[in-house]
């Protein structure tokens, strides 16, 4: 099960110059909140900035990690 | 499960897309949303008065699939106005805060054009009309 150390250094591994703070949001490792970023999500739109984020876990969004909300901010 | 019946759940998903000017995807009803950030959305959408149109994907696990499929987007809720995703629960929260969300749903459903859930018989969805 990911925890949200191993979230947030998937997110800065995948995503060039991101940087994520995550929190495990309800304490049962599944739910998770983030705040990331990065110079990539630059002229990107909300949703394609969170489609990239999201695209780090693929199929492991809906499953072992329940939920994972997000906030993305460009620079 | 066959793969007609998928197809026949992505046609469904994209006719009511289509049809519907806003449309949300969501775990349980308006009434009695599944889950809280189904919750948050339908409680953003009903603070702005906007009509809107309900799909609960629980029923079938091939509903929510077959949208993630179509949308490429993992999670719901979804929220679309006129055939585009705005966006699942975060984006949605964001742009209620900041207005954008008013702008973007408020300035063009009017009361005068509400959705038209109409459902054939045997559609594969529910789809449930709400202001």
């Amino acid at each position: 099960m990911p925890d949200a150390a191993d979230i947030k250094l998937r997110i800065e591994a995948a995503i060039p110059g991101a940087r994520a703070e995550v929190e495990d949001w309800t304490g049962g490792g599944d739910h998770f909140r983030a705040t990331v970023t990065a110079p990539a999500f630059a002229g990107l739109s909300r949703i394609e900035q969170h489609r990239l984020v999201y695209g780090v876990f693929g199929g492991e969004i809906g499953g072992p990690i329940h939920a994972l909300s997000l906030t993305t901010i460009s620079e | 499960m066959s793969e007609q019946q998928e197809n026949q759940i992505r046609e469904a998903i994209t006719r009511a897309i289509a049809e519907n000017e806003v449309i949300l995807f969501m775990k349980g009803t308006p009434e009695a949303p599944a889950c809280g950030f189904s919750a948050r959305t339908v409680g953003a959408l009903q603070s702005l008065g906007v009509p809107f149109a309900a799909v609960d994907v629980l029923p079938d696990p091939r509903i929510r699939q077959e949208l993630s499929a179509l949308s490429q987007w993992p999670t719901i809720p979804q929220l679309f106005a006129r055939g585009e995703l705005i966006g699942g629960c975060d984006i949605v929260t964001e742009m209620y805060e900041t207005g954008e969300l008013a702008e973007v749903l408020g300035a063009r459903a009017t009361p005068e054009s509400p959705t038209s859930p109409t459902v054939a018989a045997g559609a594969p969805l529910q789809i449930e009309n709400r202001l």
